[in-house]
């Protein structure tokens, strides 16, 4: 591997980080914001202009906190858990395409961490990886509503998992790969994107991440009316903040994930009927690209301000009885489509 | 071949770590090592498919639900029941015979002279699922019924539970 490959992907590597966690450190105010706007006030707006320095503050006061590890925890897991939390959400975004190739100096800068031929599952894995974060947190802390808040994490984890997998399943037989690259770069145009051919499949998919994400209506692990504050009822300072980064860095990443997937991630309607150059497709289609993401994001915080928190049955019920024969009837569709399509077109 | 040396290490050491700690929830915890250490290994030979997939079931699924039954159970060193002195003889003798059956295969085996390089993307998804498809349906088709029968099995068992407690 020559040096100058390993610098360029060096320097993307700490682009995407840094823009996830810029994006989640703005997401906290954006939430904010946004609950103001849906409850008619006005939302964080003393520091800076309009509360644009509100997240630094937030951080700021994150570190400067005392923190506390309780006399009964197990303190190396007490540790270990908001790491892994956070360390999950970071790399989730590796085999994400940002966007098509940028030539710098002839120089072909491919604008995606690594374009492994396993990319889906890739994803599959460090999510569901993502869950003993939560679960350490929450055994460690020695403590029955965190211990509580941690048994609801990995059951309700695991119980979505299946259906997003079998959602995941149904899309990987209309394109045919399992890499990122490949798949978003099928889906050139407005006609081609996937939502057109899975809209079922999108929709299980789209409730399982929200799952996923332990978001609003389905973030039981830490419902503050029963479980004090669930999983992280013990952490303090910025092991809390860890948690709380690494719910928004799953978001942004979740968002990223339905756009590349089922909404053609960087590919824009007519990006080659406008005449422009190949560097301004791929500036725009990275735009496009993120425009799309925010909107998935907004949509997140739409639901949080818009629905009420489901009750732990109806949790189970919902994923074991509905998501799962709805993902597996849509592989049946897909499959019968597919048959049809090639056998009579 | 020293990443190979320096992986088996990682993965023989945590794999006896699981053994050795009292702790159940370290043990759970030392075996999820173990098992990743088991990707890295697929993932020098290439089978990118396998490490991905045992990634997944593996560590995130199984592993989950060990470390899940173990927290509800709140298992820790004083609780953990004393073994009767029977079960620990019978347990090493058991555990002698294994370890001289395994010795006692691998003193037959001979290296072979001729190194064997069959396809190296044979661990790729396509080519994986091409043999498995073609060469092995057969096999294949029948694990997934065990597979099946597993499941059915623990429904089964779910559903038993739920009918005892209505009725008392």
């Amino acid at each position: 591997m020559e040096g100058a490959f390993i610098l360029e992907k060096l320097i993307l590597v700490v682009i995407v980080f840094t823009i996830s966690l810029v994006i989640a450190m703005y997401s906290t105010l954006a939430e904010r914001k946004i609950a103001g706007f849906m409850q008619d006030r006005h939302g964080p707006n003393r520091a800076g202009f309009g509360g644009i320095l509100q997240p630094l503050c937030d951080g700021g006061k994150f570190f400067f906190k005392e923190e506390i590890i309780p006399a009964g925890a197990h303190k190396p897991l007490f540790i270990l858990g908001p790491t892994l939390a956070i360390i999950t959400a970071c790399i989730s975004s590796a085999v994400i395409p940002w966007g098509q190739t940028l030539t710098i100096g002839g120089r072909e800068v491919v604008l995606q961490v690594a374009d492994i031929n396993v990319g889906v599952l890739y994803i599959f894995g460090v999510v569901a990886l993502g869950v003993y974060g939560i679960m350490l947190g929450g055994w460690a802390s020695n403590n029955k509503f965190s211990l509580m808040g941690a048994i609801r994490a990995a059951s309700q984890s695991i119980s979505y998992e299946i259906p997003m997998g079998l959602s995941i399943i149904a899309l990987l037989m209309v394109t045919g790969t399992l890499s990122m690259g490949e798949i978003v770069a099928q889906q050139s145009g407005f006609v081609n994107w996937n939502i057109w051919a899975q809209p079922l499949g999108f929709l299980i998919f789209m409730v399982c991440a929200f799952a996923e994400c332990n978001r609003v209506p389905f973030d039981l692990p830490e419902c503050e009316t029963e479980l004090i504050g669930g999983y992280h009822t013990e952490y303090s300072s910025m092991k809390l903040g860890l948690y709380m980064f690494s719910e928004y860095i799953n978001m942004f990443v979740s968002s990223a994930l339905m756009a590349a997937l089922y909404f053609g991630g960087y590919n824009f309607p007519f990006m080659y009927e406008l005449g422009l150059s190949e560097n301004w497709i791929t500036i725009i289609g990275v735009l496009v690209f993120f425009l799309k993401i925010f909107g998935f994001i907004f949509f997140f915080m739409w639901v949080r301000w818009t629905l009420p928190r489901f009750r732990y049955d109806q949790l189970m019920g919902l994923g074991w009885k509905i998501l799962i024969p709805l993902a597996i009837a849509n592989i049946v569709l897909t499959a019968v489509v597919i048959v049809v399509k090639d056998t009579y077109f | 071949m020293s990443l190979f040396y320096f992986v088996a290490f990682v993965a023989i050491f945590f794999a006896l770590m699981t053994i050795f700690t009292k702790n159940p929830v370290h043990s759970v915890l030392y075996l999820v090592v173990t098992f990743f250490t088991l990707t890295v290994h697929y993932i020098l030979l290439n089978a990118q498919f396998l490490a991905v997939v045992n990634f997944i079931v593996y560590m995130g699924a199984i592993m989950v639900l060990f470390l899940f039954v173990l927290m509800l159970l709140n298992l820790n060193e004083d609780t953990e029941p004393m073994k009767s002195n029977l079960v620990k003889v019978m347990g090493v003798i058991a555990g002698m015979c294994l370890f001289a059956t395994l010795l006692g295969a691998l003193r037959v085996i001979e290296p072979s002279n001729e190194i064997v390089t069959g396809n190296t993307d044979i661990g790729l998804v396509k080519h994986l699922g091409n043999v498995l498809f073609n060469e092995f349906l057969l096999p294949f088709e029948i694990s997934a019924i065990l597979l099946l029968i597993a499941m059915i099995g623990a429904v089964l068992l779910a559903k038993k539970e739920v009918k005892e407690i209505k009725k008392a």
